[in-house]
């Protein structure tokens, strides 16, 4: 029997990962062809950060090397964008010409920075933080360059302004909010962060709203970038010196070819709970650039979660269904333990437990609704991380074990009968 | 550096001190090794004295200047001592004008000195005009006058210490010298090791530390004691060991006396006491055959509705056995008040006059006021109000004004809710206190800040009839003055105001004295030979002083009756004035701690003697507590027909089964929001004493049910203490149960602990209130909040010693005991960090963490567990062992107050020798 293709655009973890699960599930069902942007073979890019403080190597996050694409006889396109996607026809065209076929098409194009749209953001000296490329050149700048800011205060920002501080650069955070990660922390425990993060050297502008990048007018370095004005908290102008700007003030999905090729996108592409785009059923999507029920996850165990559904549809076997994630946050900061899960801000209808020990750095925060945990902000210690995020997920009643639930999964067992 | 001697203003043992002081602040205090009562030696409360005279104390616990209130519950505003006598003279003046001098009443203390005692009867019976001036002494040793005066004639202690070593028997009964009396107890201890054979027989419902040491403890049913000394004289006469020329030569009586005890058969005593019947028997035999026979008595007799028969039941023992009049016999009735001797000499009282005088005899009025100088007429002419009697006939609305000085009866009377119901009828209430926050000040329209031990020149007389000089070393706190001089310049107001000539003018204290000292010519207590010189070149004197000491009374066999013999008093048993019932079941008694004196207010401004047992408790029996589910530390309410209060359980196997035990110390001021142990206790008085019937009140125990627990405690320097304390007390009142008590820390700091109990969880204004007097709204303090279950937990370790910094402060707020043993972490100060994530935890840590040991020895601060510890090392006899622990640990060495604690944890901690 003729084999069915199977064409994926993207080389990124949920992609791949999405192929990994299906080659076990039917091994010789797709002829797979993939096309990825980087010249690279599928990377963990959450390793990235760890890569820019010097703590690991680019050959150490690489998670399938060329090699596995050989052994599984995947048709392997590197460098190489795809720039159509021709639905009628059900082939995909690339940058270099080169097109192929499809019987399912997997779009797992993840996500692409957004630069806020201030004047000279296109200068010289001004990156984002987004791939190994990225992460080249943030390293190699540190060795040429002194002072870096990085715009954005969010996971990325933290992390690429610590690797930058590993590497010696004298690094400012400038962040819009005046909590670090607010997304992911209440303000005591994004205070805690800052305080750490503070004592490692870092500096941080909170509060502070970007309003150009201003280049160097002459010399040697005319038209690289030389300072960051901005509007600090209290109304004032403020130029920061900066040889380099990494902007990390968040991601877009990156849904440019599917919206091109007609397909359903709101905030991602719109898909199904089996991840199949609402638009065409033959075409699947997963990762980031996937809004699933409104949501475009942007971390990896929901895309991992998505793939494997995906997966299981690919392999014909019909029987998952993704449901939605629930997600849990932690940074790659080194020496700097912080989780956060579900509705850590709590809000009315919702009761909150604190705890918190300054001397050892600690601060947790659990968020419960009814009987249910339905959030937790956990920093400094978060060895309780996975079991929250566990309780969280399946909705247990908490009611027997609420006194005890603050201290871990091992108190609660002492309670309970 | 300066000494000045003096003597001790606790007990009535009426120890000897040499203060130390440089003239303005008192330093030291030391056992006057000349006086006679203690040659040197002092208890733990007297050891501390000095520290009641602190800086801290003197600033932030003593009453420093007059006060005055405009209405009753507003704050007290300042005014000059001018302005207080002036308005006070007036107020009075008019109240007598519109209602008559017997609208005021005076009640006093048995720790004023003779001289103040001698001018508030000045003050009442002459100045005033009213019969009604009583002292807290009627709370204390008035059953002991009476029955003197009914036995013997007159009121007169016939022994002296020196007895206590002359004794072959002694018979302690409703007394626990050791805890209470501790001079007298070393006394007692060092004659029993030298005297083989020695007996002591303890009466007592409770196995107190003086029945430890005991050779016979007859642990009687509450109130039964007459039925007991019935029974033991059916024995003796039943067994021929009367002395019958004795009888025939010295009494009358007898007969009567017969009569009654005949159906006293020891079987029938030992039914209605609960003790055994050989038990009976073979202390009739030891008190009566053995050579020279003592007996020791105190509150267990003193405080009941049958308290004069109880002490004339056991002076009719001395008398049937002629162990009376002898060195080391004799009946010895031990005061609990540093001068209520005095009291009872200078007539400070209602049933009393000056120089053992009768007010029922108007001879005795007129000697008085020919003595006075002034007309009979003039004087009230008959008894006045008792104490309990002037307080109903206060809260009837008879009484307006009344005048309290250096006692606290919003604290000590029995039947609180009457009390405090007389005190907020009266239209003025003055008080003259030392101390600032007594639960009486409450009450008072003035207050009068009056000068206390160290700052006052004057005489006491102790338990055996010894008059000392009470000596100043420092000038008054603030603008504190001499009672006597509040009392003279008041007087001498009121006498301008009246248009006469001045009846209490006296200059000095000395001068008081001089006119008190008159008043005794010819009398039973004749001290006219006696003089400020004397007593200042030979020291310390017994009365009757004519030509010399008199050491013992009745040697000749002549007593102070109007025959010469001494009467057998033939009273029978009656019950205590209630009886239990299936709704109050347990008989309440009330007890004194080993280092906290009276309503606390002074010891209980030093930390150390909290260290001792420190905390508020009611006291039960194992077994009475199993069957009730009822558990160590459980909160449970205590209720009589009067009113009831909250206190925690302590579970204790030397108190009876079906009995209840409050140590009498705590008021409003350390158990707020309550009325003290008082609330429940009884108005009910011996007719012939008018003494209350302190040591027995049917009441229930149950368990009080107040889930919400709060603990707030600190370390705080020395003189923030006060602030602190002034913050957590205000809060006392919102809660069903609180106490707030010091606990001694290391140098320059002090600890307060507050504990709260309630109904509902406490509101989180309160809550917010306390973490910011605690200092626990600062960003280092750890923290577990979950506000709606109300349950917080807040902790701040000390800003020094890194990980090995202790508890600084912490506020606990959650259903029952959770959490109950970081009270103990903060107590011991041991390293906060040790305990780690369990601080927050609402689980105790699995290894247990150092409770905090009752301390056994005060002098050299060594708690139970560490004296158990070398214990388990200490070999050989019972007595080779204790040298060692001394020699090693050195507690007991000093003041010895904690001898018979030391003696029991001997044989109780066995030698641990080694595999």
């Amino acid at each position: 029997m003729k084999k069915l293709k199977l064409v994926m655009v993207g080389n990124g973890m949920a992609g791949v990962r999405t192929l990994e699960e299906l080659l076990r599930l039917a091994p010789g069902l797709y002829d797979i062809t993939v096309f990825g942007a980087e010249p690279h073979p599928n990377y963990n890019r959450i390793l990235l950060s760890p890569v820019l403080a010097g703590e690991q190597t680019l050959d150490e996050i690489i998670l399938n090397p060329l090699s596995w694409y050989d052994a599984h006889g995947i048709t392997l396109h590197l460098g190489c964008p795809v720039t159509h996607i021709d639905r009628v026809r059900r082939e995909v065209v690339a940058a270099d010409g080169t097109t192929a076929p499809y019987d399912r098409l997997l779009i797992a194009t993840g996500s692409t920075p957004f630069v806020p749209p201030v004047p000279g953001k296109e200068l010289a000296g001004v990156l984002a933080y987004r791939d190994i490329a990225d992460t080249q050149a943030m390293i190699d700048a540190a060795t040429r360059y002194r002072q870096a800011v990085v715009i954005g205060g969010g996971l990325l920002g933290l992390e690429a302004a610590n690797g930058l501080m590993q590497r010696g650069m004298q690094v400012t955070v400038v962040h819009l909010s005046d909590t670090l990660l607010e997304r992911q922390l209440d303000r005591e425990a994004g205070a805690l962060l800052r305080r750490s993060l503070a004592e490692r050297g870092l500096q941080f502008m909170l509060g502070a709203q970007t309003q150009a990048l201003l280049a160097h007018d002459a010399g040697p370095s005319a038209g690289r970038v030389r300072a960051v004005q901005l509007m600090d908290s209290a109304g004032r102008r403020v130029e920061l010196p900066a040889d380099l700007v990494v902007v990390a003030a968040g991601v877009r999905p990156n849904t440019a070819l599917a919206d091109a090729a007609g397909l359903l996108c709101q905030r991602g592409i719109v898909v199904t709970d089996t991840l199949q785009s609402v638009t065409d059923p033959r075409i699947y999507a997963v990762g980031e650039c996937a809004a699933h029920r409104g949501i475009a996850y942007g971390l990896v165990a929901p895309l991992f979660e998505q793939g494997k559904v995906c997966a299981t549809h690919l392999a014909q076997m019909g029987i998952g269904r993704y449901l939605g994630s629930s997600v849990s946050t932690k940074l790659k900061v080194t020496g700097i333990d912080l989780f956060s899960a579900g509705d850590f801000s709590g809000g009315p209808g919702t009761e909150e437990i604190t705890l918190s020990d300054p001397h050892t750095g600690v601060y947790k925060k659990l968020v419960i609704r009814g009987d249910r945990l339905v959030g937790a902000c956990l920093y400094g210690d978060t060895a309780d991380g996975s079991w929250y995020f566990q309780l969280l997920r399946e909705g247990r009643t908490i009611a027997g074990i609420r006194d005890q639930l603050m201290f871990g999964e091992a108190a609660a067992g002492l309670a309970q009968p | 550096m300066s000494e000045t001697r003096s003597t001790c203003p606790y007990c009535g043992v009426g120890c000897g001190v040499v203060i130390e002081h440089d003239g303005q602040q008192i330093t030291g205090v030391r056992g006057d090794p000349e006086h006679p009562a203690n040659f040197g030696r002092l208890c733990t409360k007297g050891t501390n004295l000095h520290l009641t005279a602190s800086p801290v104390v003197l600033q932030h616990q003593r009453l420093r200047e007059p006060f005055k209130r405009a209405t009753r519950g507003a704050a007290p505003q300042a005014l000059t001592w001018d302005d207080a006598n002036r308005e006070i003279a007036d107020r009075l003046l008019a109240i007598r004008a519109t209602h008559g001098p017997e609208a005021i009443g005076l009640y006093i203390s048995g720790q004023l000195l003779t001289e103040d005692y001698h001018a508030f009867n000045k003050l009442a019976r002459a100045v005033i005009g009213t019969p009604h001036i009583d002292s807290n002494s009627r709370l204390c040793m008035s059953s002991a006058v009476v029955g003197y005066k009914q036995s013997l004639g007159a009121d007169a202690p016939p022994c002296s210490y020196e007895d206590i070593e002359q004794a072959d028997c002694v018979l302690v009964s409703g007394a626990n010298p050791a805890w209470a009396h501790p001079i007298l107890f070393r006394r007692l201890e060092a004659a029993r090791a030298q005297r083989p054979g020695h007996k002591l027989i303890v009466i007592d419902p409770r196995r107190t530390e003086t029945a430890e040491l005991a050779d016979l403890h007859l642990q009687i049913r509450p109130g039964t004691d007459v039925a007991l000394c019935h029974g033991l004289l059916h024995a003796m006469i039943r067994r021929s060991w009367t002395a019958p020329s004795f009888i025939e030569a010295h009494t009358e009586g007898f007969d009567a006396l017969k009569t009654l005890v005949h159906d006293w058969i020891p079987a029938r005593a030992a039914q209605v006491c609960g003790v055994p019947e050989s038990d009976i028997w073979r202390a009739a035999e030891w008190f009566a055959t053995s050579p020279a026979s003592l007996s020791l008595y105190c509150q267990g007799l003193n405080q009941s509705s049958s308290g004069t028969a109880k002490n004339t039941a056991l002076i009719n023992l001395h008398l049937a056995t002629g162990q009376i009049g002898r060195a080391g016999a004799g009946p010895f009735s031990l005061t609990g008040q540093p001068n209520a001797m005095g009291g009872r000499e200078s007539g400070g009282m209602a049933t009393l006059l000056p120089g053992h005088r009768d007010p029922a005899r108007a001879g005795d009025w007129a000697e008085i006021a020919r003595l006075w100088g002034v007309d009979a007429a003039d004087l009230p002419g008959h008894r006045g109000h008792t104490a309990v009697e002037m307080f109903e006939a206060a809260a009837r609305g008879e009484i307006k004004a009344l005048w309290i000085a250096c006692t606290n009866p919003a604290q000590s009377m029995p039947d609180q809710a009457l009390v405090r119901a007389a005190l907020e009828r009266c239209e003025l209430v003055i008080l003259q206190e030392a101390f600032a926050h007594t639960a009486t000040a409450r009450y008072a329209d003035y207050l009068l800040p009056a000068a206390t031990w160290g700052e006052k020149e004057g005489t006491v007389t102790n338990s055996e009839r010894r008059i000392s000089r009470v000596r100043a070393a420092v000038p008054p706190a603030g603008q504190s003055r001499a009672d006597w001089r509040i009392v003279r310049d008041i007087a001498l107001r009121i006498d301008a105001g009246l248009g006469r000539a001045p009846r209490l003018a006296a200059q000095t204290a000395e001068a008081l004295w001089l006119e008190h000292r008159e008043a005794t010519r010819g009398r039973d207590l004749d001290i006219t030979g006696l003089s400020w010189a004397t007593l200042d070149r030979d020291g310390p004197q017994q009365w009757p002083y004519v030509d010399g000491a008199t050491s013992r009374l009745y040697t000749s066999g002549r007593f102070a009756t109007d025959t010469g013999r001494a009467r057998f008093i033939a009273r029978p048993y009656q019950p205590p004035a209630e009886d239990t019932t299936a709704q109050h079941p347990f008989s309440l008694t009330t007890s004194r701690l080993r280092d906290q004196w009276h309503g606390m207010s002074r010891s209980g401004s030093v930390p150390r003697l909290f260290a001792h047992q420190g905390r508020p408790q009611v006291r039960l029996h194992p077994d009475d507590a199993a069957r009730r589910e009822l558990a160590e530390g459980a909160l449970v309410q205590v209720r009589s027909a009067r009113g009831e209060l909250v206190l925690p359980l302590q579970l204790d196997q030397n108190v009876a089964t079906a009995c209840a035990d409050i140590p009498m110390h705590w008021g409003e001021e350390f158990i707020g929001a309550q009325r003290g142990v008082n609330a429940v206790t009884q108005g009910a008085f011996c007719p012939d004493s008018k003494q209350p019937e302190l040591k027995f009140s049917a009441v229930a125990i149950e368990p009080a049910d107040l889930p919400w627990r709060l603990t707030a405690c600190a370390w705080v320097a020395a003189d923030q203490g006060a602030s602190l304390r002034s913050h957590l007390r205000a809060l006392m009142p919102h809660f069903a149960y609180a106490h707030c008590l010091p606990e001694p820390g290391p140098d320059g700091l002090v600890g307060w602990c507050f504990e709260a109990a309630s109904a509902q969880a406490p509101a989180p204004e309160r809550v917010a209130a306390l973490v910011a007097a605690l200092g626990l709204d600062q960003p280092e303090v750890l923290r577990y909040t979950d506000a709606q279950r109300g349950r917080l937990r807040l902790l701040r370790r000390a800003a020094e010693g890194g990980q090995a910094a202790p508890l600084q402060a912490l506020l606990r707020v959650g259903p029952h005991d959770e959490g109950a043993w970081l009270l103990d972490l903060w107590r011991s100060r041991q390293p906060a960090a040790s305990a780690g994530r369990w601080l927050l935890s609402p689980s105790a840590p699995p290894t247990h963490m150092p409770t905090a040991s009752p301390q056994v020895c005060n002098c050299f601060d060594v708690r139970e567990d560490a004296i158990r510890l070398t214990l388990s090392h200490c070999s050989g006899s019972p007595s080779e062992r204790l040298a060692q622990l001394q020699a090693e640990k050195r507690c007991g060495t000093q003041c010895g107050s904690c001898l018979p604690t030391l003696r029991r944890l001997v044989a109780t901690t066995p030698e641990e020798v080694p595999a």
